[in-house]
């Protein structure tokens, strides 16, 4: 059974807004969070916060390892801390610091980095976190999220600080259409089957979600019946959710702004190989290279990210399969 | 504070236990085949003006909430606080000679979890320094008794992260934060000033806002004064850089850096204890 979606959404928000409206939900209910912020606190909205509940609040200017450390040692005394950046600089530069000061210890220190992948648009190529996915789910005791909009994202992070243990979550910082509500499920290790179509399966995270939700239809005209899932927990992985799909239609693609390697793409990969399966997977993202500036739809229509992207990858690989 | 662990304030009681300290070092790390014997031995006046003095803790309740934090930086002299860990009381003495083999609560590294009395799992240097720092944020913000004490090293302060903690510490006046450097000059590939110099690292604590001591690091009753000033200082972190000599009290390693990465082979722990045997005894006759 699918799970319903607004397929006409009036709203476009940030998934960064989500996890600002968690926290202070959060923060609200628990006086022992705490929330640490380098620098960036109105870009990934952590302001919000810091405005009503100050007392709990440490900015730690731009030292991310510093971030990660410190945050460490808040939750050592009990509390739960959340830190916040952008994706190239946390986990991008503290990644030794979360693997020990936080996995290891294995304290409750939520991970929170926003301006993720290419839809981050004119900032470049630094700031286009691509690799950050492959980063966290290979640590131990992390659990990992990509939300696909800003309520999924709001929920994403009241799922991740009910767990009491490390957790990282990816956000982006362009608007996408709110299609989702507060009665669509969110768990660990879950995943959410939009649309159900027995040609070919498309496993999407954050952003891609949308597209490929659009990308679906698009293919229907043209006589393609395409199922579309957000695939939002990446550790743990819903195996349940791809061996369905695998053999529902045998033909598996996934579409994330993450590199081909190492992201929730070769996570599928991973349960794929381990499954008595033949079903036949493509992995759809930024292919072993570094982007450029430009609009985040402009990024999105060139690596084919985007609906019709989407849409034109998934119709190539239809092909070669039914070939 | 509702309960205190009993003080030795005798100083030839707390060389004896400096003296014990190095020898269970000698054996454990003789019997692991591998760890970093010129830091332990030398840090045990510290470990021993800490956890024998300093430090308001209970070994037979080591979660006590208004304990106070001891937070070892430099993770890879853990022989060191082991042993002051096992000589207070918090495990079994036995189970020094387990160190680094498989199944044992003394990993190579500490690991929060494994073993009662530690704090925070660490290694990678500079990383403890920022947990320290964020315990005493906690600690000053909801007003609590407790202190938060960190053991650094030097060579630990040519990592960029060190400077980050330093200068958040300071941004919050953390008065509650005393660090003690053991300025010992070695690290794996040599001396300190030939590798990357630090110096002058007393300025640029200062610089950065910090209080400064500097203490003859195998001295215990100044160690123990120099960490009693520092909690009369209310507005600004502490840092005591302790002068040490690697390997002290051992002469074959002293000053060497060959001894920075390495254990004893039998041979030389039996002469190791045969030089501590005599310090002990030179200082029953005190």
């Amino acid at each position: 059974m699918a799970v319903p979606y607004n397929e006409n959404p009036k709203e476009k928000k940030a998934t960064r807004d989500g996890f600002g409206k968690a926290l202070v939900e959060i923060g609200e209910a628990d006086k022992n969070a705490w929330v640490l912020t380098a620098d960036v606190s109105e870009s990934t909205r952590t302001h919000w916060f810091a405005e009503k509940f100050p007392s709990r609040f440490v900015q730690v200017g731009i030292a991310e390892q510093n971030m990660a450390g410190a945050a460490a040692g808040i939750a050592t005394c009990g509390k739960q801390a959340f830190i916040s950046s952008f994706g190239a600089f946390s986990p991008g530069r503290n990644w030794e610091q979360i693997r020990v000061s936080i996995c290891y210890n294995n304290v409750p220190v939520i991970i929170h980095a926003s301006h993720t992948g290419i839809t981050v648009g004119p900032d470049g190529a630094s700031h286009q976190m691509l690799e950050d996915i492959a980063l966290m789910r290979t640590l131990p005791n992390m659990n990992v999220l990509v939300p696909s909009d800003m309520d999924q994202a709001k929920k994403a992070t009241h799922l991740l600080y009910e767990q009491k243990m490390p957790g990282y979550m990816r956000t982006s910082r362009e608007k996408i259409p709110t299609f989702t509500n507060e009665d669509t499920p969110m768990g660990l290790g879950s995943s959410n089957l939009f649309i159900e179509g027995d040609d070919v399966a498309i496993l999407a995270c954050g952003p891609m979600v949308w597209e490929s939700l659009l990308a679906a239809k698009e293919l229907k005209k043209e006589g393609i019946s395409a199922s579309v899932v957000d695939l939002y927990s990446v550790k743990p992985i819903d195996k349940e959710m791809i061996g369905k799909m695998a053999k529902k239609t045998g033909l598996i693609v996934t579409a994330e702004e993450h590199q081909v390697h190492g992201g929730m793409g070769s996570a599928v990969a991973e349960v794929l190989a381990q499954m008595k399966t033949d079903a036949v997977l493509k992995i759809h993202g930024i292919n072993n290279r570094f982007c450029e500036s430009g609009s985040a739809a402009e990024l999105m229509a060139k690596y084919k990210l985007d609906s019709s992207g989407i849409a034109e990858v998934v119709k190539e690989e239809v092909k070669k399969f039914k070939s | 504070m509702s309960k205190k662990f009993p003080r030795v304030h005798d100083p030839k009681k707390l060389k004896l236990i400096a003296n014990m300290i190095r020898r269970d070092v000698v054996d454990m790390l003789t019997e692991a085949k591998s760890g970093h014997s010129a830091g332990s031995i030398g840090l045990a006046d510290i470990f021993t003006a800490l956890y024998f003095n300093v430090l308001y803790h209970d070994p037979k309740d080591p979660d006590w909430e208004e304990r106070d934090r001891l937070v070892l930086s430099n993770g890879h002299v853990c022989p060191v606080m082991y042993a002051a860990l096992a000589n207070a009381g918090y495990f079994p003495k036995e189970e020094l000679l387990t160190l680094r083999k498989l199944g044992s609560r003394l990993q190579g590294h500490p690991h929060r979890g494994s073993l009662p009395g530690i704090e925070n799992s660490s290694g990678p240097l500079a990383q403890g320094f920022s947990i320290a720092v964020g315990m005493a944020i906690v600690a000053k913000r909801e007003r609590k008794r407790w202190r938060v004490y960190t053991v650094v090293s030097d060579g630990e302060q040519q990592e960029g992260q060190v400077w980050e903690a330093a200068m958040l510490a300071s941004k919050y006046n953390l008065g509650n934060l005393t660090a003690i450097m053991d300025r010992n000059n070695i690290q794996i590939d040599g001396f300190t000033e030939e590798i990357n110099p630090i110096e002058p690292i007393a300025a640029k604590y200062r610089a950065f806002g910090w209080n400064i001591i500097e203490v003859d690091g195998h001295n215990i009753k100044k160690l123990i004064d120099a960490c009693n000033e520092s909690k009369a200082v209310y507005e600004r972190p502490t840092m005591i850089i302790a002068h040490t000599i690697p390997g002290k009290g051992i002469p074959f390693m002293e000053f060497l850096t060959e001894w920075h990465g390495k254990s004893p082979t039998k041979e030389q722990a039996l002469e190791a204890h045969r030089i501590l045997e005599l310090d002990r005894r030179e200082v029953e006759e005190e």
